[in-house]
């Protein structure tokens, strides 16, 4: 059998696929979170400088030709109640400095408009964030643009920043690992069909070729169908070469008779010793045809009816009895005495029993053939657990053959080379036993030499 | 250009207004450890007698330091570090808006340990200002001028005791003068935050021909010697250690809110030995673990008790709403409305 090769996997392919698709989105999910947050903070900290620079500006008031300002208190303080950074603030009146720190840089363009202008700057070390917020103030005869500028270090942002990316990350990472395992359950859930579909196909006995009726999944179908279609082929194949066997041992068969009758004919009309034994081999190996071609037929049939069983209620004593009488001619005529132990309780055993008689005939025979002459042969039926039939013979045993291989189609024993034989016997019991859930257990006889084979079936 | 950044950082620089020379220092004294090796350059608003005991509870547990503690005016602390960049290894002072602007300025290092990590968040600014006692503003009392009048217990019971008996207490007022005093400002300034009765206060006292003091020191000593029926606003650390051996004085802490200042240490950017710094600092954080000490300079250690609103006490918060009152016109605008309602001849 080759083996099988294995290419990748659909499960593995799927999970790298999905996990790769899950890190992606994890990736993204992690920059939305991060940019929408901090850009919330960053929002949070402009809004909070330029409510307080309002707060500032709202304060101006003028005085006797002059801009004049009570810082409000709430002013810088309000900036301090969310983080602990640095503050720094300046009153610009026309281009001089009223109050605060004087070297705080002013936005590049005098804003003319009314807006609040942020920018981020370097400041004494460190970068700020600073809004100008201008504001008209009369001072009685004119009008005085005065801008007051609020800058604040962004510590209190950094810290929320790297809160925001521990927690973007924490909420990526474990998306992943969720997106991954809920990736591992849908690769498993998507392959059962294919997993239950391998399955009832390897439960499938040697010979069933039945088509495959498991429910599966559309995409499944065609495989399922070429598989059907395939073991259809298969069947029709093996079909066409048992009937084949059958009509070439039919048509060997009967010439052959035709030929041993004859050779039989001219052999009682011989006289001359070494013709006699000529025609005697003849006769011989015509037999040995003959009973291959019979044993051809019998196993085409076993293989045949292992497919459909045609149980019904048999009486295993009955049978064996049957079987030891109708090969005692045979035996007898080499002098082999058959024992059969068996009781004459009933053993009752469902099964087909024409595949049985065939099955326990053929062992017989074997035992028959390879046992020497003025010998016994020993069967014994007994009934425990299972019923074991076993057939001692006193023969030549096996050899070292391997024991495991000699119910094989054509296998034979390594030392059999001077009887003819086709090896197809104990084949025969084999698939038989195994039809009916037994099987058959070869060893070497324990009494002594010879061969002991046993066909077990199981009690219903 | 050196030039307009001297005059802009002199602008800036608020009570340092007349000195433009190096600074003034009070006094000095060098602390040699028994296996010194290692300096600890301290300047400090705090007088040596007053601090001593904590330099030298310090110097047990670190024999290896010797302590050159420099007492300045606090004015003269900030201009230290912000003008003259002496190489200072710690700076304590009770002007907490001064230390707040050295920190906010850049002018601080940054230190953390166990034990700054201990204090509460409302102790400490920016991990570089460190307080380490806290000193309410108190009244102080001559119990004979108290004898047939009852105790105020808020401000409002004080306008109004001051209404009922004007001749009583007619000269006999004693408070900071905000414009000399850094100290008087900063509870100045607290009160008028805190309470819309302190303009009205303020307009009374000045009837009443309130005379104005540089310090505490004096103040007490005038309410024990008769001069002074009452004191307001007097540091009530002060007080507490005049009490043992003045008699006739008591002190009345207001029901209402007592502001309460914090004394802090910062370890300039200057410093040479910013590691000894830190143990100083760790040193003056853990004060609450050595009530001896309290005991014998008559500085309160910072509790964590305080700090909830349940309390009375109430402590100045550390952090840039302090710059606000040393704004130049800020001040200006203070100072005027204060001498106004102060001085109304």
């Amino acid at each position: 059998m080759t083996p099988t090769l294995a290419k990748g996997s659909i499960r593995r392919r799927l999970v790298l696929q999905l996990a790769g698709i899950a890190a992606l989105l994890s990736l993204a999910l992690f920059l939305v979170v991060r940019a929408v947050a901090e850009h919330a903070a960053e929002e949070t900290q402009d809004n909070i400088l330029a409510a307080s620079a309002t707060s500032i500006a709202d304060a101006l008031y003028s005085e006797r030709g002059f801009v004049r300002l009570e810082l409000p208190y709430s002013a810088l303080s309000m900036l301090g109640t969310i983080s602990e950074d640095r503050v720094f603030y300046r009153v610009v009146v026309d281009d001089e400095t009223l109050t605060g720190y004087d070297d705080l840089p002013a936005p590049e363009v005098w804003s003319d408009s009314r807006k609040n202008k942020f920018s981020t700057l370097s400041y004494r070390g460190e970068t700020v964030r600073s809004v100008a917020v201008t504001r008209a103030v009369s001072t009685g005869s004119q009008i005085t643009d005065v801008m007051v500028i609020v800058a604040q270090t962004r510590l209190g942002l950094e810290a929320i920043s790297t809160r925001i990316t521990a927690t973007a990350t924490a909420v990526g990472a474990g998306f992943f690992l969720v997106a991954t395992a809920l990736s591992l359950l849908a690769a498993q859930t998507a392959l059962l069909p294919l997993n239950r579909l391998a399955q009832s196909v390897a439960r499938r006995g040697m010979a069933d070729l039945r088509p495959v009726v498991t429910e599966t999944p559309a995409e499944l179908i065609p495989l399922v169908q070429s598989l059907n279609s395939f073991m259809s082929r298969l069947r029709a194949s093996l079909t066409r070469s048992e009937d084949f066997i059958t009509e070439a041992a039919h048509r060997v068969r009967t010439p052959l008779a035709t030929v041993r009758t004859q050779a039989e004919v001219v052999h009682r009309r011989q006289s001359g010793a070494a013709d006699k034994k000529a025609l005697r081999e003849m006769i011989r190996a015509i037999d040995e045809s003959s009973r291959s071609a019979g044993q051809l037929l019998d196993h085409a049939m076993v293989t045949f009816r292992t497919d459909h069983l045609e149980t019904s209620d048999i009486d295993l004593g009955d049978m064996i009895r049957d079987i030891c009488d109708r090969l005692f001619p045979t035996a007898d005529l080499k002098d082999i005495q058959i024992n059969l132990d068996c009781t004459d309780q009933p053993m009752p055993f469902s099964g087909d029993p024409i595949l049985l008689q065939n099955a326990l005939r053929n062992i017989l025979d074997n035992a028959i053939k390879y046992s020497p002459a003025d010998s016994v042969i020993t069967v014994r039926l007994t009934a425990n657990g299972s019923y074991l039939i076993e057939f001692a013979d006193q023969g030549r045993g096996f050899g070292d053959a391997d024991l495991t291989q000699i119910v094989g189609r054509f296998e034979r024993g390594s030392n059999v080379g001077d009887i003819v034989g086709s090896g197809l016997g104990l084949t025969i019991a084999d698939e038989v036993a195994r039809a009916h859930g037994g099987k058959l257990e070869i060893s070497e006889n324990k009494g002594g030499q010879g061969a002991c084979v046993t066909v077990v079936l199981p009690r219903s | 250009m050196r030039h307009s950044r001297f005059t802009a950082i002199l602008s800036a620089l608020l009570l340092a207004a007349t000195h433009v020379c190096a600074f003034e220092v009070e006094s000095a004294k060098f602390y040699d450890a028994p296996s010194g090796g290692n300096l600890i350059r301290i300047v400090s608003t705090a007088d040596i007698e007053v601090f001593e005991p904590i330099i030298l509870a310090f110097q047990k547990l670190h024999p290896d330091i010797d302590v050159d503690y420099t007492v300045a005016s606090s004015t003269e602390v900030m201009n230290a570090i912000y003008i003259d960049g002496e190489p200072f290894d710690l700076a304590i002072s009770s002007a907490m808006d001064l230390q707040t602007k050295l920190a906010n300025d850049g002018y601080a290092r940054t230190y953390r340990s166990t034990a700054t990590a201990n204090l509460p968040d409302w102790a400490k600014w920016r991990d570089q200002l460190f307080a380490f006692t806290q000193e309410p503003a108190v009244m102080v009392v001559s119990d004979e001028a108290f004898k047939d009048i009852p105790l105020p217990t808020t401000r409002e019971d004080l306008i109004d005791l001051l209404r009922d008996h004007p001749e009583h207490f007619d000269g006999r007022i004693g408070t900071y003068d905000v414009r000399t005093s850094g100290l008087g400002y900063l509870f100045a300034t607290q009160d008028s935050r805190n309470t819309g009765s302190y303009w009205r206060l303020t307009e009374l006292m000045g009837r009443l021909n309130t005379k104005l003091y540089c310090c505490s020191g004096q103040m007490i000593t005038d309410i024990a010697e008769g001069r002074l029926a009452f004191a307001y606003n007097v540091l009530g650390s002060y007080a507490s250690s005049r009490l043992k051996d003045t008699p006739g004085i008591r002190i009345v802490p207001f029901n209402d809110f007592l502001s309460v200042m914090l004394r802090t240490a910062l370890i300039p950017k200057t410093a040479r030995n910013p590691a000894a710094g830190g143990v100083m600092v760790d040193f003056l954080a853990t004060l609450n673990t050595r009530l001896e000490l309290n005991a014998q300079t008559g500085l309160p250690p910072i509790s964590n008790d305080i700090g909830d609103l349940s309390n009375a006490m109430r402590p100045i918060r550390l952090g840039p709403g302090l710059l606000v009152f040393l704004d130049r016109l800020q001040r200006d605008t203070f100072l005027r409305s204060w001498s106004n309602s102060m001085e109304q001849e």
